[in-house]
């Protein structure tokens, strides 16, 4: 066996000592010194994190016969994760630390590194039994976290919907996978797409929709996004602001090289329409619910529905453009989400509110929260000129780019007046904080020192994504 | 020239601005009017400094042998469109922009000094000082400007910074309607101002001035065989670039919002809309003065605008009461003197060199700054010292506010024109170059010059002869008084300036062409017209020097016009009437009542549409894990069914 292959592995190997050592750490420190453990896993993520940004895969690389691929284009995906990941362990320190996790906040940090190798295995694989494992990797001990308050009748309600239908979705996944299997007879990507070429038939059409459902889940794609809201809301809000932003950003690139690299010749007739139909779905059923939502987390679950149709809108041109356009969607994404999960996740942790009356007049005793909370209403609205407004307009760019055809241009309409209908939820949270007044405002209170360096980092990231064109620049050459 | 300087004149009055604005409620009052005045104070040593080096260093940069130049200190490119369309920010000087960098900082230091008494400790002092600061700035950018759209910048920064001035004392609202009301209709005519610029640019492919005006031809020939509705295109693009000026210098029609600009601050009316900016649309002209020579058309629209203004403006200064719009429409008609004398100077004029109407524009628009500036200044004393805008409440001032009465009494003869003061020489050259055009006009601004003489000393005899008011009991037995030295200081030294600006030798410094001019006072004119002017002083003084009843006889023997005349000839009515009437009632309520019904109906349809949707799928989300697995295997299938239809 040549085990210079595991030299490919670099960012898993990197992880994995991370994690080792919080894990570690965790078991053998003394009770006192466990205080610890939050700050260290922070510490260690951020050299992660630095570590990413040197270069060192400069070609594809590959390792286990072809099971495993790196390229830059995966580092960099890879990093924009890291950096969520950072984002949230920050914005957990005081959580973590807080009286009725203090307990197990060490399985928190091992359980949200674990699920990040999972990611990056997903992302990686060429092969659909390292996809699996990945997969499982990523979702198992995404249970566990969702039940993570578990003394909260709503954490155990919300894990016992995820576990119940996650384990539905692999059903699913994994049956469209073996008819996959049992037609191209390999379970390479390559191998299959060779395979298939030029057959199509009513059982390949049938695995295709099978395996489309099962990536629905991970993306909550309507119909498949059910459990979203109750989970995001039941979670607690660390847990959910992660589910959100790394879970969803990895799973939409890794759907996007599914979609290309092994039913890429379905192109034209098969997915492009399921997903054309899922993106209309998804974008306009997640808009008319967050409308109605006064639970902050709740309202963030459905308006995360909506802008995971958004990026689908990346991978229906099926074009370089568009994987440029979805890594620096998810990367605006990780700033604008993590902003608002930030500042819910602050006030929850001082207040205990969550509702979005609660925030009424939060101007006049909070300015610089609720200022946080409104970059992030624009940037997710996409108002110019902050980032969440050039990530919208490169996901539409890459839907049209290349031979669009009438109904592509139809899609990016309709996806264009649902923005304008997300406007005003996202606007409506505005309002509630600048002009609506209020009897009883949550009182004036200073977050906690991590909490602010992570919204300093969000705020920073959304405008300086907006106004500095060398993140997608640098992303456009990766890609090419 | 080294750029320092220039760069120092403009950025000493924005940092003031900035400093004063952000940091002034940090100040204390004194402070902060120190400093604003300490920085005024230098950008006047330095705009002395830069124009003396102008026009006395001869330097060959400036001067070639006896021929002024146009020297371009420094032109940033700050926008670059295209390789044609460049927005630069730069310096420029030549004879009329040297002139301006003294009149600009002169008048502004003097209104500085004086308003540390006259506002002092009104509410909002530092923030007072802050926009003196940027209006300085403006305006002394509008100046220096390289290329008409640098003017246009610095142009609607002087009427911004206008709107805030006049409506300083925010709180009253006759304040706050008269800086609605300057703003409006000077963006009004700054409209036709942007047209002019985009259709001369358009044709002429750049912004500069110094391509321009250095080679009109070429700019004739950019425009060959343009023409609109019967006149030239450059004729149009003058025509329409002179519309800005008009809102600015306040001519007929355009110049309703001037009278109510005196709601500001005195000594800001004295800077601003007496001044500086009101001549902002001289200077413009002048600028381009090149150009209109070649548009006879252009030229006389010019002079009838100026002469019906002229007129006109003298006409309702006769008749008002507040010494403040008096002073108003004096500006008014002194300005259309500038413009009427720009008008006139056209190369066809044989009699005379066509230099003559140019000098003595620029001539008159800076002996007016300064004895306009005085006579406003002098009225603040007056309001200060008798709390009151009306002549009605004043008279017999002469015995309390000596050191007011006689630098009022300078500022009256220098308007009126009589020798020695300076505005003598510059009216008696505007009249010559009316005459050496045509003997209409000369006899026609003549006549105006002597109503100007009149109302001027009707106002000075209302003031300070008159009746004897009872002071005492009016006012708490506070008799009034000459304010501090603060506000003296400035009186007295443009009282002086008032008397020894004359003797300038204007014609040897700003020309048209650059070459010396030699001023020559044709007596037979200026003979006649101070015998005019002497003679409508009698008369005035033969009425209002003692309490009688002939003012009032005279008044009840021709009550329409004055009343007319009082009511200003019932411009503010037609306005209001073709806005109100006409354009809000005719064509705005209509189109609000279509974007209301329509357009906001059609919106709301669909925002009760997606209300009723989002309420009508609520089920969906039931929060029964069963159903979600349910939903989820019916979207597999049905996307199982899609795919298979598209695929067989």
């Amino acid at each position: 066996m040549d085990y210079s292959q595991f030299l490919a592995l670099k960012q898993e190997i990197g992880l994995l000592i991370v994690f080792l050592l919080v894990f570690l750490y965790d078991t053998f420190c003394s009770p006192r010194s466990a205080k610890a453990v939050p700050m260290i896993a922070t510490v260690l993520m951020g050299v992660l994190v630095a570590w990413g940004f040197c270069p060192v895969v400069k070609a594809p690389e590959t390792a286990f016969a072809g099971m495993y691929v790196t390229s830059p284009v995966m580092v960099a995906i890879k990093n924009i994760l890291n950096v969520g990941v950072f984002i949230v362990l920050i914005q957990s320190v005081k959580w973590a630390n807080s009286e009725f996790t203090a307990v197990r906040r060490g399985e928190f940090y091992e359980l949200i590194l674990l699920t990040l190798l999972g990611m990056y295995l997903m992302i990686s694989s060429r092969h659909f039994l390292m996809f699996i494992i990945g997969l499982e990797t990523a979702s198992l001990p995404l249970c566990a976290l969702v039940a993570f308050d578990k003394h909260r009748y709503e954490s155990h309600e919300a894990a016992i919907k995820y576990v119940l239908t996650a384990v539905f979705s692999s059903a699913i996944l994994l049956m469209g996978l073996s008819f996959v299997y049992g037609l191209a007879g390999t379970l390479y990507y390559n191998g299959i797409a060779g395979a298939l070429a030029g057959r199509m038939g009513v059982m390949l059409s049938v695995a295709l929709a099978f395996v489309m459902a099962g990536f629905g889940f991970k993306l909550s794609l309507v119909p498949f996004h059910l459990w979203t809201a109750d989970v995001y809301q039941g979670a607690p809000t660390s847990v959910t602001s992660y589910l959100s932003v790394i879970s969803k950003g990895s799973a939409a690139f890794a759907f996007l090289v599914v979609l290309t690299q092994v039913f890429g010749q379905f192109y034209a007739q098969a997915w492009e329409w399921m997903l054309y139909a899922l993106i209309i779905l998804t974008i306009t059923v997640g808009n008319l619910f967050a409308i109605r939502q006064t639970n902050m987390k709740r309202f963030l679950a459905f308006s995360s529905i909506s802008q995971a149709g958004y990026i689908m809108l990346a991978i229906i041109g099926d074009n370089d453009m568009g994987v440029s356009a979805l890594m620096f969607y998810t990367l605006v994404y990780v700033f604008s989400n993590l902003a608002a999960f930030g500042v819910i996740g602050a006030i929850e942790n001082a207040t205990g509110k969550v509702d979005m009356t609660d925030y009424n007049g939060l101007y006049k005793t909070n300015p610089r929260l609720s200022f946080t909370m409104m970059l992030a209403m624009f940037s997710l609205a996409g108002i110019p000129p902050f980032a969440g407004f050039f990530s919208k307009f490169f996901v539409f760019t890459a839907a049209l780019n290349g031979t669009a055809s009438a109904a592509l241009y139809v899609l990016v309409l309709i996806a264009l007046i649902n923005t304008i209908i997300s406007l005003y939820y996202y606007l409506l949270v505005v309002k509630a904080m600048f002009i609506n007044e209020s009897d009883s405002p949550i009182a004036t209170f200073r977050s906690a020192c991590s909490e602010r360096l992570g919204m300093w980092i969000c705020v920073a990231g959304i405008i300086g994504l907006g106004i500095v064109s060398y993140f997608y620049d640098y992303l456009l050459t990766v890609v090419a | 020239m080294d750029i320092t300087i220039p760069i120092l004149i403009l950025a000493i009055p924005l940092f003031m601005f900035l400093l004063l604005g952000l940091a002034g409620v940090k100040m204390s009052h004194k402070l902060a009017g120190t400093l604003g005045t300490l920085g005024m104070g230098t950008v006047l040593v330095l705009s002395y400094y830069t124009a003396f080096t102008y026009y006395f260093s001869g330097n060959p940069e400036f001067i070639d042998g006896t021929t002024r130049l146009q020297a371009v200190i420094f032109n940033h490119t700050w926008l670059q469109f295209t390789p044609a369309l460049a927005i630069r920010i730069g310096f420029l000087l030549d004879p009329i922009s040297a002139m301006m960098l003294i009149v600009i900082p002169t008048i502004s230091f003097m209104v500085h000094v004086y308003s540390l008494g006259y506002m002092h400790g009104e509410k909002g002092f530092q923030r007072y000082y802050a926009f003196l600061s940027l209006f300085s700035f403006s305006m002394l950018g509008l100046v220096v400007a390289t290329n008409i759209f640098q003017m246009y910048i610095f142009w609607e920064l002087v009427g911004a910074s206008s709107f805030l001035l006049i409506g300083f004392f925010y709180t009253l609202p006759s304040a706050v309607s008269a800086c609605k009301k300057a703003f409006i209709v000077t963006r009004f005519a700054d409209l036709g101002f942007l047209i002019g610029i985009l259709v001369l640019s358009y044709f002429t492919h750049h912004l500069d001035f110094l391509p321009m005006t250095q080679n009109p031809q070429a700019v004739l020939a950019s425009f060959e065989g343009v023409t609109f509705l019967g006149a030239s295109g450059l004729t149009w693009a003058l025509v329409l670039i002179f519309t800005g000026g008009m809102g600015k210098s306040a001519m007929l029609p355009l110049h309703i919002w001037l009278p109510d600009a005196m709601e500001g601050p005195t000594p800001v009316s004295a800077l601003i809309h007496a001044a500086t900016m009101v001549v902002a649309g001289v200077y413009l002209v002048a600028r381009l003065f090149p150009l209109y020579m070649l548009e006879d058309a252009a030229l006389m629209f010019i002079t009838v605008v100026g002469a019906a203004t002229a007129f006109y403006a003298a006409m309702v200064a006769c008749a008002q009461i507040d010494i403040k719009r008096i002073l108003a429409f004096s500006t008014i008609s002194q300005i259309a003197f500038m413009m009427v004398s720009l008008g006139v100077a056209s190369k066809n004029n044989v009699a005379i060199h066509e230099g003559l109407g140019y000098m003595a524009s620029m001539f008159h628009l800076f002996t007016h700054a300064m004895f306009k500036a005085l006579l406003f200044l002098g009225a603040g004393s007056l309001i200060h010292a008798v709390h009151s805008n009306n002549y009605t409440a004043m008279g017999g001032l002469r015995k309390y506010m000596p050191i007011t009465h006689i630098t009022f009494l300078i500022g009256c003869l220098a308007i009126a024109g009589i020798w020695p003061f300076a505005g003598f020489f510059s009216k008696d050259e505007i009249l010559s170059a009316c005459f050496a055009n045509g003997t209409f006009w000369g006899i026609w601004m003549m006549m105006v010059a002597a109503m100007t003489a009149f109302y001027m000393f009707r106002m000075y005899f209302l003031v300070f002869w008159w009746d004897n008011p009872d002071y005492e009991k009016e006012h708490h037995g506070h008799l009034p008084h000459d304010p501090g030295f603060a506000m003296t200081f400035p009186l007295i030294f443009l009282g002086i300036v008032s008397i020894i600006a004359g003797f300038i030798p204007f014609g040897q410094l700003v020309t048209f062409d650059g070459h010396e001019y030699h001023i020559h006072i044709d007596w037979s004119i200026a003979g006649l017209s101070m015998g005019v002017a002497i003679l409508s002083i009698a008369f005035s003084a033969w009425l209002y020097m003692k309490k009688n009843d002939k003012p009032q006889r005279m008044a009840d023997s021709c009550r329409w016009l004055w009343t007319a005349a009082n009511r200003r000839f019932y411009w503010d009515e037609i306005y209001l009437f073709i806005t109100r009437r006409i354009i809000f009632d005719g064509i705005c309520k209509p189109i609000a009542w279509f974007d209301r019904h329509i357009i906001d109906g059609t919106m709301d349809g669909f925002a009760y549409v997606t209300n009723k949707a989002s309420y009508a799928i609520r089920g969906f989300q039931s929060g029964k894990v069963q159903m979600y697995i349910w939903w989820y295997l019916i979207g597999a299938v049905v996307l199982g069914i899609i795919t298979a239809i598209c695929v067989l």
